[in-house]
């Protein structure tokens, strides 16, 4: 019998559970309603500042696709649960639902608190826990203007982050003597201040509120020191308070303090009710880090499978977080409260570094420590507490912990502690799973995939268990595809065959022939279909069409920044209708054709051909197409001609064969109509120029395109596409889109714009060579098949019976237009049918 | 043996496929770079289209292959076995070269 469970809350925590869940679930025990009062599903509140630093909301959320469409989660937005009926098991909603469960989870999370200072609730009063706060925030932020953060803990500091981001001028006012008083010490807190101070912030600590002022509207902050603040806006994050409501509404018990009281299991009075994250005292105690909650929802998802244990395991309240660019790290006993702890500091005003390190009595074993400036050490010393020192403490302060090596660490020490794996945890999946890099223990251990402090750790571990990482492209080829892309370009070598006699082994497969072909094709060794090269292909670029699932093909002609004729239309909708074939506009602003069989292609292409078309190359790992918007021909708030630059580079990189396809896009200004920034290369207009941002993706992992340079001229922007293009083409893995390129550069976006911009390797200029002799030698490969008999030759249903149609295509109709009619798998019977000999 | 006449030798070039009808049937004929031919099913087994004869030709642990075009299984061109999915596998016909002409059979 399947089992339900309702988690109230969808927040960091509860989704965790939901993940957890449906991930070590494989039998399917659970159905999961998740009923969540905010409008969106759940993201990432801990990165919530960077909403406001041009990541949008979709870039925060935490939730996949397959989630949404998973059968066994029914996710509820905008419903706040009103009742729980502990008798009958259920629990009723906002909506008016009342929804059975066998279990029950509370990740309600926790609210703001807003101290109840006169004038609290003024217009221009904001907290910081959600995207509409800051949303609102934004909608009364002034450019220029006082902005007042009332609490200068961490989630003040990043309160204090959005307004300056906003264009404000913050102020934070902390009762504490420092800032961050509960993560560090008095040094600390005095280096921190320091260094956000020469951000700009107003520091005020040691102060206490004493009102808000205003009628009506906030119009300044009155300190109990007398000091007034002008502003119109006050964002208070003085601290949460668990949402501990329904805990009342059910009649379960609360902690002393507020909370859900709950016992090591995260179970309430209630056998068959949990609560988890902020809003649940584990044995009286509330955790305001994500991590202990992400701890307790992987123990409740254990006891609803019933695998035994599933205890929380405890709060490591270490953390290191980059607030303002200014590192900041506490981990262990970092105020030295044990009995007979001794100090060692190592405080740098200069370099606006601060670290300090609590020893035992004996100070033999490292106890905890605060570090700010630069916590690169942190990674190498978190995992040391409770332990022997391996080095002098001194050596462990230098910078970036340069005394010790994974080698040093113990076994079971934490590595990643948002996520709880210890390196043996790391270890034996690197042995056991035969893991060669950091996304593959991300993906197995989940380390690393939270906050990214430990990832330096896990490049180490992976050295330590000797992997070598191996770049081999296949089993017929020892090296990377960068490599062999060097080695053709300098040898010269023209031909599959002859390259993987000289440099690999066998004959070859559907993972080195395609990559090889398209190595050859970038280098300009003629048609793609010339002699042997034909069988490298795949079968998209063997019929130069997109293969479809019944096994015919589609045909995309290629419409440069989608701009196209009344005439050309009107030939693409009669080449249509003679041969058939669906149409569907796609999301490049082209028109593609679909149900043409192999033999109907170079008929298609004729026609097409004959009007002035050519191949769009939908079908290659080539350049795409550059969407464009209107520009400023036409639209009243465009102001650079988006359309003949979307045409113009269109007409450059077509034909250009890469790793993997490349989708660009111009917008005529910042309002990004031609959504260029999810492509490989965006160019959005302004004022100046252009702006260029590479990088982007759509698709399975969507990222926004980063910013390469800024208010180029045409002819800059061309040349520093020319490179970047050229770059990636030769230096990128098979596959290997330009985003995950660009993740994977060493040295990230500022290496790449040191080579393309700057010039750092001086080979801009050959770069901008190899793409001048690429436009010299393109040529339109539809027409090449047709002026070739030999090439028309394998366009034919049947080598025996060019003339017959081939009998597993099948038709129906739909709106008017055909698609694929349903098709008799012969699987079941292949295994054991007619194997003849 | 009811041996059928598929095509000349030439229109079969080395390391690739082609497809044929033999009694109503789809075949995938294939020609390796040494000049083996290989004559299996057409039709892919996981979706039932026709396309098995464009798949590339290549080796996997020296075992001639052909990778469907499709969703990429890899199917021994000997046994016509899948060698990603023990559950599914290609009819395999007897083929011969007869001079220049090559020739499949259907038992």
């Amino acid at each position: 019998m399947i089992r339900t469970l309702i988690i109230v809350g969808h927040g960091m925590v509860g989704h965790r559970l939901v993940e957890t869940l449906r991930e070590r679930d494989t039998a399917g025990a659970w159905r999961i309603i998740v009923l969540g009062e905010e409008p969106r599903p759940a993201y990432d509140r801990v990165a919530l500042s960077s909403y406001l630093d041009g990541k949008s909301a979709e870039d925060l959320s935490l939730t996949s696709h397959e989630l949404l469409e998973d059968p066994l989660v029914d996710l509820r937005l905008s419903t706040a649960v009103t009742g729980v009926d502990r008798a009958a098991r259920t629990v009723s909603t906002s909506d008016g639902s009342v929804l059975g469960y066998d279990a029950l989870v509370l990740a309600t999370g926790s609210r703001p608190f807003v101290p109840p200072v006169p004038g609290h609730d003024l217009d221009g009063c904001f907290v910081y826990r959600t995207i509409e706060d800051l949303d609102a925030i934004r909608a009364a932020a002034v450019e220029g203007e006082n902005g007042v953060v009332i609490g200068g803990g961490l989630l003040g500091l990043e309160a204090a982050n959005a307004l300056r981001l906003l264009g404000m001028r913050p102020h934070v006012v902390e009762m504490a003597p420092r800032l961050m008083p509960l993560q560090v010490d008095e040094g600390g807190g005095q280096v921190l201040g320091r260094l956000v101070g020469d951000l700009g912030l107003a520091v005020h600590c040691g102060a206490a509120t004493k009102s808000v002022d205003g009628d009506g509207r906030v119009r300044g902050v009155s300190l109990a020191d007398g000091t007034v603040i002008d502003t119109g806006l006050v964002v208070f994050s003085a601290g949460v308070r668990p949402r501990d409501e329904l805990a009342e509404v059910a009649g379960l018990d609360r902690a002393e303090r507020g909370g859900i009281l709950v016992d090591e299991f995260c179970r309430t009075s209630d056998d068959n009710i949990w609560a988890i994250g902020e809003c649940a005292a584990v044995q009286g105690r509330c955790y305001g880090l994500v991590a202990p909650g992400y701890g307790m929802a992987e123990g409740v998802a254990e006891q609803l499978l019933e695998r035994g244990g599933g205890a929380f395991p405890g709060a490591d309240l270490s953390t290191k977080l980059k607030l303002l660019g200014v590192d900041v790290a506490s981990f262990g006993d970092a105020h030295g409260r044990t009995e007979g702890a001794l100090e060692v500091v190592y405080a740098n005003n200069a370099a606006g570094t601060y670290a300090k390190l609590v020893l035992s009595d004996d100070a033999r074993v490292l106890l905890g420590g605060v570090l700010v400036g630069d916590a690169s050490a942190y990674t190498v010393l978190r995992p040391l507490v409770d332990r022997e020192l391996p080095a002098p403490p001194e050596q462990l302060l230098l910078p970036a912990g340069s005394g010790v090596d994974a080698g040093a660490l113990p076994a079971d020490a934490t590595v990643c502690s948002c996520n709880n794996v210890t390196k043996q945890d790391i270890t034996s999946a690197i042995a056991e799973q035969g893991l060669t890099d950091v996304p593959g223990i991300k993906a197995c251990t989940k380390a690393g995939t939270s906050c990214g402090s430990c990832v330096p750790m896990l490049k180490n571990l992976l050295g330590e268990c000797g992997v070598v990482t191996s770049k081999a492209l296949c089993e017929h080829f020892p090296q990377s595809r960068s490599e062999l892309f060097e080695i053709v370009r300098a040898t010269g070598i023209g031909s599959f065959s002859e390259l993987i006699g000289r440099h690999g082994s066998g004959r070859g497969c559907d993972i080195c022939k395609p990559a090889v072909a398209s190595i050859l094709a970038s280098l300009g060794h003629g048609h793609i279909l010339d002699g042997e090269q034909a069988g490298l292909q795949d079968t998209n670029d063997r019929f130069l069409a997109n293969l479809q699932r019944n096994g015919t093909y589609s045909v995309v002609p290629r419409v440069p920044g989608g701009e196209i004729t009344p005439d050309k239309l009107i030939v693409l909708g009669e080449v249509a209708r003679e041969f058939g074939l669906y149409t569907k506009i796609t999301g490049g602003q082209r028109i593609d054709l679909f149900g043409a069989r192999v033999e109907q292609l170079p008929l298609i292409w004729r026609r097409l051909v004959d009007a002035g078309f050519e191949s769009g190359h939908a079908y290659g790992k080539a350049l795409r197409t550059v969407k464009s918007c209107v520009g400023n021909d036409w639209c009243r708030y465009g102001v650079q001609d988006s359309v003949s630059m979307a045409i113009r580079l269109e007409l450059r990189y077509r034909g250009l064969r890469a790793p993997h396809k490349i989708k660009a896009g111009v917008s005529g200004c910042a309002r990004e109509c031609a959504e260029a920034r999810g492509k490989d290369f965006g160019v959005i207009a302004t004022d100046k120029g252009w702006n260029l941002y590479v990088g982007g993706n759509g698709g399975f992992t969507p990222r926004h395109a980063e910013l390469l340079a800024a208010d180029l001229d045409d002819d800059q922007l061309i040349r520093l596409v020319d490179r970047f293009l050229m770059f990636y083409v030769r230096t990128a893995d098979r596959l290997q889109r330009t985003s995950a390129w660009l993740e994977s550069l060493e040295g990230g976006l500022e290496h790449l714009r040191e080579v393309v911009v700057e010039d750092s390797l001086g080979i801009a200029a050959e770069l901008e060579a190899a793409m001048h002799q690429h436009v010299d030698n393109y040529s339109d490969e539809w027409a090449g098949v047709l002026a070739d008999p030999a090439k028309l030759a394998r366009f034919v249903s049947f080598v025996n019976a060019p003339e017959a149609p081939d009998p597993t295509i099948r038709f129906v109709r739909e709106r008017g237009q055909i698609r694929p009619g349903p098709v008799a798998l012969p699987m079941p019977a292949v295994a054991t049918q007619e194997v003849s000999g | 043996m009811n041996w059928q006449r598929i095509c000349e030798l030439d229109l079969l070039p080395p390391e690739c496929g082609v497809p044929a009808l033999v009694h109503d049937r789809s075949v995938a004929v294939f020609r390796t770079r040494d000049d083996e031919l290989f004559a299996v099913g057409n039709v892919d087994p996981f979706c039932g289209a026709g396309v098995i004869s464009r798949g590339i030709v290549g080796d996997r642990g020296g075992e001639p292959t052909v990778a469907s075009p499709m969703l990429k299984q890899v199917f021994s061109l000997r046994t016509g076995q899948c060698l990603d999915d023990p559950a599914a596998r290609l009819p395999v016909y007897p083929v011969r070269r007869r001079a220049d002409v090559v020739e499949v059979a259907l038992p």
